[in-house]
């Protein structure tokens, strides 16, 4: 049903031998993929842009572990992102946490949350998981608009500004926008390494096992409602950690990151880029980003631009731009 | 398995060629960015919605502050200097307008930011200056804003704040013994409303008979109407923005409700107005920091409305509109008093400056950095009365621009 | 808190819910027999309402434009299921929903583009201002006109569905379309004709909808939310449990205002994560028809 979208499960051939660690490209899609995100900030108008794309980036690769390999399209991951983010500008702003703790604190209430949803979620089937965690997340987002004292409500999440982070031995200053991206993406880079970890390990074929077929993978003897599970709570751990560098980037939690606008942002990007391939995500969240930086400066209507392009990818590309090319290449 | 192999190492050069090809083409297209010179010019960064429901009054502030950087420059500059705009989408969305923000600071090197019109907009680009210590001159209206915990000494307050406009409001329309009942918005911005409405009630005597909160955006009032009804007041004040201003009034005026009460706003609102009928909102009385009928009076606000003709076709300002040139002309003012874009030196003469650019004299009080202004009180005017399209309102008072409706600056925090 | 005061709120709250079963139909009805979620809807409804300013200012009629809008919007709406949608067929069920989702903000900006970002104004009909005394209360003339209006759609709808030839195709389709294709019936025009009729009727919402509230660009995006809360509460494909949900959610919403109404919202969400929780499918619900 969904092979589509899967590249590179379908050219995939397993090797054996020592030529095939050699040749195995998947074992260098980490490093090639930093060395790509190294670049960025010389590439692209900005550093603040830039590190949206990696905050962006990040949030797709994770959302991609669930729609793309586990092919189940949630609608509310803002939740997670933006649960990750208030907890660290809370702890940070409201406890005068250390912000590697903020950080911690923030991933850990994102899976909580997650866990939380994805047992709620997963026992409904196709449409009704979409809608389900649409309507969980907006909960999510009315609490946090009226828990107001706590969240600064509309207003969004202030005072907690982290200009310098702080190591055993040396600090770094965070307020410099080059300094900013490569310590960010430091984070990235390791979260990037644990995706293709999981995605190697036995636990990665048996996603994407279920989403080619969700009745034979539970014949072969699969528990798919706790992998389902495990799936979900890892994309919102790692969308929760973008999160939490979202609010060290921006020094403000807006309220909109939990809202559904933002769980549709995440879906276009995935979309955009490939869903169902490792760097993917990234392309998309780079490609969106940019065209909105761009287009924006063109015209105020840059939202049909950005709306014709995604349905024309739907239509005519619905690998994505990255996967588009992979198959591509693959299939000459 | 030769096959396999070169199928995989070809497929492995391809996807090198793909990266290095895409890092390529996106260099090439930011090249023009990247080689961007570093002029002599003032710039000041301009935030704003172009984007989104409130894109009208976002045009209007673009318009205005163009105006004011064009007459500064018409006149030679700032000690030589051109000044320059660069205005930017925020989107009305505060993460955006963080990004901008940081964008303007660091790769377009401006020297002041001016703008943002929703509360959480300001906030966000007031977090990302006040760390940086780049001068902002705000204008948009919010309590929030004044309070200690998120001040900074570069920021600016240009626009005026709920406190000051339901005070205004209530002295012109609250009485002893009246009965009011409030419709309020249930985010920020529609408590400081509240909070206002109530400071200024019990200080003038009158009754708060009821306070029905509605949530943030909803388009259907009819479930809070008939309570409304049925405690009988004499003002219905009701307290949100924008849209939900329009919806509600409307609403509120399909179930009778002005035959029973006056309806009284914080701010009323030029293209909000424009949006509906005049029936609808003939009578309603509200506040506003400018209309353009003040130049009969204001000789600088003829001086502006003249300059925005002769610019724009004849156009008039809008109240929000006018934020955008005050805000501009009188951060111009204070660098060319200060002799350079210094920071600390044009903090200082901030908070030294007394000008009249549009609406009479301004000062800004120096605990808060709030600009000490005149509110108007306006009325909105029946079809009938309406001497050209844009008469919209019926000016009620004018009241001088006092220290004593502003919160005391031990009240906001400071001592 | 008098009873005349409870009575009224469970008047506009059935009134209200009558406007939300209006909103939430068109959506049924296009998930009910082609499977689709259109997260368009919000985006339609809102080119009903400008389709039915632009035929009023043009003939200066309001039941013109309530006749004529809705057929406009209609025939706009079988375009897009015949070149945007159809190429979807066979693919995952999930690329319409994305298909829809980039087309509402095409949609949101074009109208802006052609129309200006700004609110218009729309005025209730002379024929039907005022307030009507109730009893026990007073309520505008122009909602129970709109009440009226819902009454007969559905009544239609019905009518449509069970007594007629094409009602019993249409029903059959979204029970087994693939049986219904060996039997010789052409579904893909069936399905653009469905597919018309959803979009009509919401575009009829808007036109509805548009003398009460604002008329701008955004009036869809709460309607959308509105719209999948109803229909996901009632059970997608069940236009029964899109009316049961539809007053449901009503008189919620209109209760919770009399004691908390800041909470308003929040009732809506917080009721359609509750029924899916303890009947995933909805409250009339199946699963998912379609191929």
């Amino acid at each position: 049903m969904s092979t589509v979208r899967n590249v590179e499960l379908a050219s995939a051939e397993i090797p054996t031998g020592f030529a095939a660690f050699r040749c195995n490209l998947r074992r260098w899609r980490v490093p090639l993929s930093i060395l790509a995100l190294c670049l960025l900030p010389w590439v692209l108008p900005s550093q603040a842009l830039a590190v949206n794309v990696l905050i962006y980036g990040l949030v797709a690769v994770g959302y991609n572990l669930l729609f793309g390999y586990t092919g189940l399209l949630s609608f509310g991951h803002a939740a997670f992102f933006g649960a990750g983010a208030y907890t660290t500008g809370i702890a940070i702003g409201a406890f005068g946490a250390n912000w590697f703790v903020a950080m911690i604190a923030g991933v850990a209430v994102a899976g909580l949350l997650s866990v939380v949803m994805g047992i709620l979620a997963i026992r409904t089937r196709g449409i009704y998981f979409s809608m389900v965690t649409l309507a969980l997340s907006q909960l999510v987002y009315y609490t946090a608009l009226q828990a107001s004292s706590w969240t600064g409500g509309e207003n969004g999440l202030r005072g907690f500004t982290v200009s310098t982070l702080t190591f055993p031995g040396f600090s770094i200053n965070f307020l410099d926008p080059l300094v900013k991206y490569y310590a960010i993406m430091v984070v990235v880079a390791l979260a990037l390494w644990f995706v293709s970890r999981v995605l190697n390990s036995p636990f990665g074929a048996v996603i994407e096992a279920i989403r080619e077929n969700e009745t034979r993978a539970r014949a072969c003897g699969y528990n798919v409602e706790r992998t389902k599970l495990l799936s979900f709570v890892l994309s919102g751990l790692l969308c929760g950690l973008a999160g939490t560098l979202s609010a060290m980037h921006l020094s403000i939690v807006p309220l909109d990151s939990l809202h559904y606008h933002t769980s549709g942002l995440i879906v276009m990007m995935t979309l955009l880029g490939g869903a169902g391939s490792f760097f993917g995500p990234f392309v998309g969240a780079l490609a969106f980003l940019s065209m909105e930086d761009v287009f924006s400066l063109w015209t105020s209507n840059w939202q049909l631009i950005v709306g014709v392009i995604f349905i024309l990818f739907v239509l005519y590309l619905p690998k994505g731009i990255w996967g588009t090319l992979i198959s591509w290449r693959a299939n000459r | 398995m030769t096959r396999s192999f070169e199928k995989l190492t070809s497929r492995s050069i391809s996807r090198r060629t793909a990266l290095i090809g895409l890092a390529t083409t996106a260099g090439a297209l930011s090249a023009p960015w990247i080689a961007r010179a570093q002029s002599d010019t003032i710039r000041i960064g301009f935030p704003t919605p172009l984007t989104g429901p409130f894109a009208a009054e976002a045009n209007d502030q673009v318009r205005s502050a163009e105006l004011a950087v064009k007459l500064v420059n018409d006149k030679g500059g700032i000690g030589g200097r051109k000044v320059e705009l660069l205005v930017r989408d925020d989107k009305l969305n505060a993460g955006e307008a963080a990004t901008r923000t940081l964008e303007l600071i660091e790769k377009d090197k401006v020297h002041a930011v001016v703008g943002a019109l929703s509360s959480a907009v300001q906030l966000a680009v007031n977090e990302v200056t006040r760390a940086r210590n780049v001068i902002y001159v705000s204008i948009s209206q919010s309590d929030t804003i004044n309070e200690v915990k998120d001040f900074s000494p570069y920021t600016f307050h240009e626009a005026l704040n709920p406190t000051m406009t339901t005070a205004t409001v209530a002295k012109h329309t609250f009485q002893k013994g009246s009965r009011v009942v409030y419709l309020v918005a249930d985010y920020a911005y529609g408590h400081e409303m509240l909070k206002g409405f109530k400071r200024a009630a019990e200080e003038i005597g009158a009754e708060t008979v009821g306070e029905i909160l509605h949530p943030f955006g909803a388009a259907d009032y009819s479930t809070f109407i008939p309570t409304i009804l049925s405690l009988s007041p004499d003002i219905l004040c009701i307290c949100n923005f924008g849209r939900d201003q329009a919806n509600s009034i409307k609403q509120a005026v399909d179930f009778g409700v002005k035959d029973q009460m006056k309806i009284v706003v914080p701010v009323l609102l030029h293209n909000q107005r424009l949006a509906v009928d005049p029936e609808v909102f003939e009578g309603v009385v509200g506040g506003a920091n400018y209309y353009w009928g003040l130049e009969e009076t204001i000789p600088s606000a003829k001086a502006f409305n003249d300059a925005f003709r002769a610019a724009y076709n004849g156009a008039v300002p809008t109240d929000y509109g006018a934020y955008g040139y005050t805000g501009v002309a009188s951060l111009l003012m204070a660098i060319e008093a200060a002799g350079g874009t210094d920071s600390d030196k044009v903090i200082a003469a901030f908070e030294a400056l007394k000008y009249d650019v549009a609406k009479g004299e301004q000062y800004y009080r120096k605990c808060d950095h709030q600009s000490v202004q005149s509110v108007l009180v306006l009325e909105s005017k029946a079809k009938a009365d309406m001497q050209s399209d844009a008469d919209l309102f019926k000016v009620v008072a004018n009241e001088p621009a006092s220290e004593s409706v502003l919160r005391s600056c031990s009240e906001l925090g400071f001592n | 808190m008098t009873v005349q005061l409870i009575a009224m709120q469970l008047f506009s709250g059935l009134a209200l819910g009558a406007i939300l079963i209006m909103v939430a139909l068109g959506l049924s009805i296009i998930f009910g027999m082609l499977g689709i979620v259109n997260f368009a809807h919000g985006a339609l409804f809102m080119v009903g309402a400008y389709a039915g300013l632009y035929v009023a200012s043009l003939t200066g009629s309001f039941w013109l434009a309530l006749v004529l809008a809705p057929v406009l919007v209609g025939v706009f709406g079988m375009l897009i299921e015949r070149f945007l949608i159809r190429p979807l067929y066979g693919r995952s069920p999930d690329d319409p929903l994305l298909l829809t989702f980039g087309l509402g903000y095409v949609l949101v900006e074009a109208v802006r583009i052609v129309f200006g970002t700004d609110g218009i104004p729309f005025s209730t009909p002379a024929a039907l201002r005022g307030v009507v005394d109730l009893g026990i209360g007073f309520f505008p003339l122009y909602r129970l006109f709109v009440v009226g209006v819902v009454l007969v759609v559905l009544l239609l709808l019905w009518w449509g569905l069970e007594k007629t030839k094409f009602g019993l195709i249409v029903r059959a389709g979204s029970a087994d379309p693939l049986i219904l294709r060996v039997l010789g019936v052409d579904i893909g025009r069936l399905w653009l004709i469905v597919f018309g009729i959803g979009v009509g009727v919401t575009a009829l919402g808007g036109v509805l909808a548009a003398p009460m509230r604002n008329v701008s660009p955004e009036m869809g995006t709460l309607v959308l939310a509105e719209a999948f809360v109803v229909t996901v509460i009632g059970g997608m494909g069940s236009l029964a449990g899109a009316v049961i949900a539809g007053l449901l959610v009503g008189i919620a919403v209109s209760m919770t205002a009399l004691f908390a109404p800041e909470m308003a919202t929040i009732v809506m969400f917080a009721l359609m994560a509750l029924v899916l929780l303890v009947r995933p499918n909805g409250l009339y619900g199946r699963a998912a028809p379609g191929l």
